[in-house]
């Protein structure tokens, strides 16, 4: 029998050993670092991002304007004008986030999103008070693409001057809204960053709440399961409103969807208002428009009164300066 | 200058064919545009044009409804050629043969020297494709597109579009991901602007699933793989549209001439040999195996190879046995009886068999769908999955909506604008008819129609105020109206909530309560196929129009 015999120096055996142990020092420590570091996997606390975005009141000034007209744009105008101008709530440098409805797939005149034309207006008068950026955007519930393409916002936005940006699901962090039901929830990363946020809602009906107005916009900041929130919506709008507190609002009435909302589709539900309500104070706006075309009084919506019992506003528009105008 | 070597040109033919038909596949969404407001959506690009060049979905179209469906007349462009010139498409311009001849040029340890010259010589299992071909025409005439389970194009489309781009866009994002939460300013610089490029070129809007994904993948790895052991093993043995050219390039006039006289038997055209057609010398030619990818006439030392018109020398055609054509027969004449024998054709309809809008009727359905998947790529909002068991066997891969997943959006019929074959008939925006009043509709588009589990539903089971399905519904009046009740919930309190109810006059099926119904898992309402407006046995109602 021949065996294959090795010849081993001892400085190769001493080298070879070396080698092992060094691997095994190096296999033991690594376990031993890993083994301290083993915990019960959380999700990562949600980042407190509360910040108003509201501007002094001034008495000299009305709290809502109520415009009447035929261009939709020129509505825009006359509507900031009455308020005292862009300037008093835009200032140069600012990053301005504009909020329309974006989030069904369908045409201007169907009125399920905001009219193209006042999203447009307000683009400019931002751009003209020396905003820095001014950013369009709006989580969807349709298709995005087809949502922003058809609703006419993006191409509109886009030519007078604004970033128009289709959510990414990388774009949503993980937020403490710090309201009575709702604390932590995805939100659109925008929405912590910006210095204003202009709402620029549409006056549709909803089965739920009889109507959907500013402070439903709200929805479209949030990722994450928001079909959830229907189930106490009163409690949710509020909580909502109190987190984003916009510098302004403008509630699209120039075409109302009167039945089948939030999405219609159509036309026969559609009624011409040819009027714009924008103001410092949503609540009172919410609870003016509910009973301007709805007739709902505020008892039959809840979340006014509970929205002014957390000092959002007033539900008591009558009280409010008002500026009504036909053009 | 001197002219580029032929198989040069070859080369940048198939780089350039391979390209187009990536590039059309990734077009093969709609991404949306910020200039057009255009309120009918289409896409820009002709994305299934490679189909409408394929002979082979042609002639089954043609053979299972007795007609040519929009564009397929161009394969013409291909087939009159191939009868003159041979199997150029498989060499020069057929993207999945591409990808096989890429993958064949890897150099395995079983695939070199003596082994690979002898893999590369004439087999008779080559004519494997022959019969596969044999049998899927003859099914097609009983009236069945499965042609589509082999077509190239089809398996193309299916593996790379539903299977290898979803995963690619995947690791794309997830390495993305980890690069933009660097803590690194620079690096979230580099990753932003990776991702911006990535975006414009290949990245999804949205990260997209389908079912059997992974199955469909595997094949497609599996079939490629095969080049590791056999040369383009798919283009040799099993492809029917290969198989189809071959039959028609029986009467080619260009062939290759050999000169026996130069042949010092050095083996080395069959190197390179990518068809399996013996150009060697001493050994007749097998024309209709042959690509006409020129590698043998470059390759030989002697010039003793070169293809030219009526070349005057005997080649072999297409190798049949005649008990092998028979077996194709009738496996042919078999599978479409065999299948619908089953329960599920004609009985026991499977209740989620949830066809695209604008397709066609069962059975005229899957005379054409040739199971691609381009309607499914295409599919805004991912609703469209390949069937596995809802269509029964022979439906396996065709598509179905899963309103789970996603649902049929309301004016969108970009899946009826890019089916090849006619299956799901193009449909206008107006055609579907969902943005009006659907009950006074002329003939709405219907997939299903909806209904409740009221154990499972908040309002009707929990006392819970919910309606996202009303919310969401479409159409206008909508069909799910809500009826106020008083409850009394768990601990005694009387409460008002609404529940829904289901119109069947205005419900589409379009599936947007059941995406939208926040009880996650199993919805609280659900659409089912019965309803649906293509088929006449598969109603509920005796009238479901209303007014």
């Amino acid at each position: 029998m021949q065996s294959d015999s090795i010849h081993l120096s001892r400085r190769d055996a001493l080298v070879k050993l070396l080698r092992v142990a060094g691997a095994g020092a190096g296999a033991a420590g690594l376990g031993l670092w890993l083994s301290k570091h083993s915990w019960r996997p959380e999700p990562a606390l949600a980042m407190a991002a509360k910040r108003g975005h509201t501007i002094a009141t001034d008495p000299k000034l009305p709290e809502m304007a109520v415009i009447t007209g035929d261009d939709p744009a020129q509505l825009t105008r006359q509507a900031v004008e009455e308020l005292g101008g862009i300037r008093r709530f835009i200032a140069r440098g600012d990053i301005v986030l504009v909020k329309p409805n974006i989030g069904w797939d369908r045409t201007p005149e169907q009125a399920a999103n905001t009219n193209p034309d006042v999203v447009a207006e307000v683009i400019r008068q931002c751009s003209n008070a020396g905003a820095k950026r001014v950013i369009v955007t709006d989580v969807s519930c349709n298709d995005p693409r087809r949502c922003f393409q058809r609703s006419g916002i993006a191409e509109a936005a886009r030519l007078a001057g604004a970033e128009v940006v289709l959510p990414d699901p990388a774009m949503f962090k993980d937020v403490d809204l710090q309201g009575e039901i709702l604390r932590a929830w995805p939100v659109l990363d925008l929405f912590l960053n910006a210095d204003k946020i202009i709402n620029v809602p549409i006056a549709k009906h909803h089965s739920l709440t009889g109507t959907t107005l500013g402070m439903k916009n709200w929805y479209g900041m949030l990722g994450g399961p928001r079909h959830l929130l229907h189930q106490r919506i009163h409690e949710s709008l509020v909580d909502l409103a109190d987190f984003v507190r916009p510098t302004l609002t403008i509630v699209d009435c120039y075409r109302i969807l009167a039945r089948n909302g939030p999405t219609g589709g159509n036309l026969q539900d559609v009624i011409l208002k040819k009027t714009l309500v924008a103001g410092t104070d949503p609540v009172a706006l919410d609870a003016y428009v509910a009973k301007a075309y709805w007739n709902l009084e505020v008892s039959s919506l809840p979340y006014l009164k509970m929205a002014a019992n957390r000092g959002l506003g007033t539900y008591e528009f009558e009280k409010v300066r008002t500026q009504i105008k036909t053009l | 200058m001197r002219f580029p070597k032929p198989t040069k040109l070859r080369t940048l033919s198939q780089i350039v064919f391979f390209f187009l038909f990536l590039f059309l596949l990734l077009r093969t969404e709609f991404r949306g545009s910020l200039t057009a407001s255009a309120s009918e959506i289409r896409l820009p690009y002709p994305v299934s044009l490679f189909f409408q060049f394929d002979p082979l979905v042609a002639i089954s179209n043609a053979l299972s409804s007795h007609a040519l469906y929009r564009g397929l007349l161009w394969s013409m462009v291909v087939l009159i050629p191939t009868m003159f010139l041979g199997r150029f498409f498989c060499g020069w311009i057929c993207p999945l043969g591409s990808i096989h001849h890429f993958f064949s040029s890897f150099i395995s340890e079983r695939k070199r020297g003596k082994q690979l010259i002898d893999s590369n010589r004439y087999k008779r299992w080559q004519t494997t494709k022959y019969y596969l071909l044999i049998a899927s025409l003859v099914a097609a005439v009983f009236g069945t597109g499965i042609v589509g389970w082999l077509d190239p194009f089809s398996l193309l489309v299916r593996s790379v579009g539903l299977s290898i781009l979803p995963a690619t866009n995947h690791a794309l994002r997830a390495s993305l991901g980890v690069l933009e939460h660097s803590r690194y300013p620079f690096v979230q610089t580099v990753s932003g602007a990776l991702h911006f490029i990535l975006g414009a070129l290949l990245l999804s809007f949205k990260q997209p699933h389908f079912r059997l994904g992974i199955w469909l993948g595997l094949i497609f790895v599996f079939l490629v793989a095969l080049n590791f052991r056999i040369t383009r093993f798919w283009c040799r043995a099993l492809c029917p549209l290969g198989a189809l050219l071959g039959i028609v390039s029986r009467w080619s006039v260009l062939g290759l001439v050999k000169n026996p006289e130069h042949c010092n038997d050095c083996n080395r055209c069959l190197l390179r040999c990518q068809g399996g057609d013996d150009p060697i010398g001493g050994v007749p030619w097998h024309q209709p195996e042959c690509h006409l990818c020129l590698n043998c006439v470059d390759e030989c030392p002697e010039h003793g190879l070169r293809f030219q018109f009526f070349p005057g020398q005997k080649a072999v055609g297409v190798d049949l046995q005649r008990r092998k054509v028979l077996t194709g027969l009738a496996a042919g004449v078999a599978v479409v009886p065999l299948a619908r024998s089953t329960s599920g054709f004609a009985t026991e309809r499977h209740e989620r068999l949830l066809r695209p809008p604008g397709a066609l009727d069962e059975e005229y359905f899957l005379a054409r769908c040739i199971r691609c998947g381009e309607c499914m790529k295409v599919c805004p909002n991912n609703a469209l999955h390949p069937a596995f068991s809802e269509a029964g066997i022979e439906g396996l891969w065709t598509p179905v909506l899963v309103p789970r997943i996603g649902y049929c959006e309301t004016s969108c019929v970009l899946c009826s604008q890019v089916c090849p074959t006619g299956a799901i008939w193009e449909i206008t925006e107006r055609e579907k008819g969902w943005s009006v009043d659907v009950a006074r509709a002329d003939k709405p588009i219907r997939l299903g129609t909806a209904f409740y589990d009221r154990g499972r539903c908040l309002p009707w089971a929990m006392a819970t105020e919910c309606i996202v399905c009303e919310e969401w519904c479409p159409t206008s009046p909508k069909a799910i109206y809500l009826q106020p009740v008083e409850m009394i919930d768990a601990t005694g309190n009387s409460k008002q909530v609404k529940q829904p109810y289901l119109d069947p006059s205005h419900c589409v099926g379009c599936g947007a309560c059941e995406y939208a119904c926040p009880v996650q898992d199993r919805p609280a309402v659900y659409v089912t196929s019965v309803g649906e407006s293509r088929s006449r046995t598969n109603q509920i109602l005796l009238n479901r129009r209303k007014g």
